[in-house]
């Protein structure tokens, strides 16, 4: 059980970097506190997995320091720094029984064998393998495979902490809510540092307290679920997370007013400087509803997912979707949207301007 | 659902059926037929019936080039399997050391059997080949034309040179289709390089190695072209195996029947023991 710190974290897989772009991840700072539930957010190929294999000690950076309670441990191997880590695709050993599976990290620690059956019963009942202890683990579907490797990430007691890496990819969604809520539970349980990387923005969420969306090697914003959902402080936050994602407009600053499609608009910000290449509007489509005044639009098309509406209308700049009441009526044609104040944002360079 | 019957489909059987034929069947009923029957030439064949293979059966010289066969057979495996995982395990995994490696342990493969045999002999010369040479001059009394260890010895090197290079290509490209992730699993879960060397890389590289050990069984056990090259059998007959006896029944005292009786016997051994082998390591794999 530990506090995990990245301290200017930079890691490249090239000898020598030119710009951005060839650095995986560049400039990560996070406090984790011990015993926490966070989520590594964030689309294929942003370097989630490079960073937590990067904390595991299965990579080393190419800048920056990792502390595990405040000691710096860059140096140390993935057995030294005591974590557990679970991978994508099931890892398991073909030739041993789901019951050795289990056991094996705990026998290369030389544990007595006693405590071992004690450790992998427990498990194996927290995860409904109890009934093919003794069977081949190369019999069983992938989905038991996958539940093997949780296992044998979970078996240890004494870790520092536990890392997710897309655990459920290849878990059929029914059983995926059941592991998930599973892992939750266990969380509050056990009470270990859990790190869960994905791509998939409901896993994220409803696992952890805090998330971490990562785009293009950075991190974008640390927060709440809630925090995300409502001030995203960088555009890519807003359109990843939520469904359908957050409208960004382009817009102008004259002094301190805002300008979308040459009509002033209120934002949640007192904007204080200007001076960037871009500047947007950014707004969720739960945040806007239709008024009798304000940014022009052409209504597109409405679609009916029985809770709400989705709204596709077609500003000058832009399309932007809504979503509406499913009880509410729609026009037709043209008409006028109006922003949320306090959800509107206004962003420099994709960054909030604060 | 219910499959189409059409017999006209049978047409287009004929072609492979021709083709086998002329390759493989006609010419091992051509054997069959010489291993039941006597023959003086000219067309005569008179029925023997099982006389042939009783007599091979029985044979001493027949059991003495078996054992023979089954020694070698069974010293380069205990030798090539090893050796080939070994290698494989320490070759470069990335960079320009890869295809260095892979063309360097292509190489003996490519080369004709006869040559390797030629090569050998000259290599091994007590007086002038290399390898003959320096061993004498190291103190060792080395003749492989006239003492039958020093003929083993050689015979055994040759092959090792031969044949390992396929074991080591085999077990690599077993190894490298291991997923990254196995080897991170196992550094996290503490094993030893010894745990995973059993716990995942054998288990993992056991289907290219079922194939090494049947392809390199077969081939040895009908090793012909080499030893006869290298020691024509000899000295006397303590490099004889099974194919050089063969040749030498059929061929030199051209007993047609009774070498047509040991092909058969022979073939249905390699058969066999391929069989046994295949069926022994896929049992598992099936149940699972």
């Amino acid at each position: 059980m530990a506090k995990v710190t990245l301290k200017g974290l930079s890691h490249s897989y090239l000898k020598t970097q030119s710009s951005d772009a060839d650095w995986a991840i560049r400039g990560v700072d996070i406090d984790w506190n011990d015993g926490g539930a966070y989520a590594l957010l964030g689309p294929s190929g942003c370097g989630k997995t490079t960073l937590l294999n990067i904390i595991s000690g299965l990579i080393t950076p190419t800048k920056g320091d990792i502390l595990f309670d405040d000691k710096v441990i860059s140096g140390l191997n993935p057995v030294e720094r005591n974590i557990a880590q679970i991978f994508q695709f099931p890892v398991i050993y073909d030739t041993m029984t789901v019951y050795d599976n289990l056991a094996f990290p705990l026998r290369n620690r030389k544990i007595p064998e006693k405590e071992i059956k004690v450790k992998v019963h427990e498990i194996a009942e927290m995860l409904e393998l109890s009934t093919t202890l003794n069977n081949r683990a190369s019999g069983l579907t992938a989905d038991g495979k996958q539940k093997i490797s949780l296992g044998r990430g979970l078996v240890r007691s004494d870790v520092n902490a536990i890392m997710f890496d897309e655990p459920l990819t290849v878990i059929d969604p029914h059983l995926k809510w059941i592991l998930r809520s599973k892992l939750k539970e266990l969380h509050q349980k056990i009470n270990r540092t859990m790190i869960y990387v994905t791509h998939d923005q409901t896993e994220a969420l409803t696992f952890a307290d805090q998330v971490v969306v990562m785009h293009e090697g950075q991190i974008v914003q640390t927060g709440t679920p809630v925090d995300l959902f409502e001030k995203p402080k960088h555009t890519f936050v807003g359109y990843f997370i939520g469904s359908p994602g957050m409208n960004v407009l382009p817009c102008q600053i004259k002094g301190n007013d805002v300008i979308v499609n040459g009509k002033k608009i209120e934002t949640h910000q007192q904007i204080k400087k200007s001076n960037f290449n871009k500047t947007e509007v950014g707004v969720r489509p739960e945040f806007i509803s239709f008024s009798n005044e304000g940014i022009p639009v052409k209504v597109l098309s409405v679609s009916n997912t029985g809770r709400h509406k989705i709204v596709d209308t077609e500003s000058e700049t832009g399309k932007i979707k809504i979503i509406a009441k499913s009880n509410e009526d729609i026009p037709s044609g043209s008409a006028f949207l109006k922003f949320k104040k306090e959800y509107t944002y206004t962003y420099g360079d994709s960054w909030i301007i604060e | 659902m219910n499959k189409t019957v059409n017999q006209k489909a049978w047409f287009f059987v004929i072609p492979v059926f021709v083709l086998v034929a002329f390759n493989a069947i006609i010419p091992l009923m051509t054997v069959v037929n010489y291993a039941f029957q006597e023959t003086f030439g000219n067309n005569v064949f008179m029925w023997e019936g099982t006389r042939w293979f009783k007599q091979i059966m029985l044979s001493e010289r027949f059991h003495a080039s078996l054992g023979r066969q089954f020694l070698f057979t069974f010293i380069i495996l205990f030798i090539q399997i090893p050796l080939g995982i070994a290698i494989a395990l320490t070759m470069p995994k990335e960079g320009i050391g890869v295809p260095i490696c892979l063309v360097l342990m292509s190489m003996p493969l490519l080369i004709p059997w006869n040559v390797v045999g030629a090569m050998w002999n000259i290599f091994a010369l007590p007086d002038i080949g290399f390898l003959g040479h320096s061993l004498n001059a190291l103190g060792f009394d080395y003749n492989f034309t006239q003492q039958i260890g020093d003929a083993w010895f050689t015979t055994i090197l040759m092959d090792v040179w031969h044949w390992t290079s396929l074991v080591v290509l085999l077990s690599y490209a077993g190894l490298r289709s291991i997923q990254p992730a196995y080897y991170q699993a196992a550094e996290i879960d503490g094993a030893s390089r010894w745990a995973i060397f059993t716990k995942i890389e054998l288990p993992k590289m056991k289907k290219v190695l079922t194939i090494a050990i049947l392809l390199r069984f077969m081939d040895s056990f009908m090793i012909y072209t080499e030893p006869f090259v290298l020691t024509g059998g000899g000295p006397g007959n303590a490099t004889a195996f099974l194919s050089i006896d063969l040749v030498k029944m059929a061929l030199g005292q051209f007993d047609l029947g009774p070498a047509a009786a040991m092909s058969l016997i022979y073939f249905f051994i390699v058969l066999l023991v391929c069989w046994v082998f295949y069926t022994l390591m896929m049992r598992n794999e099936e149940k699972s």
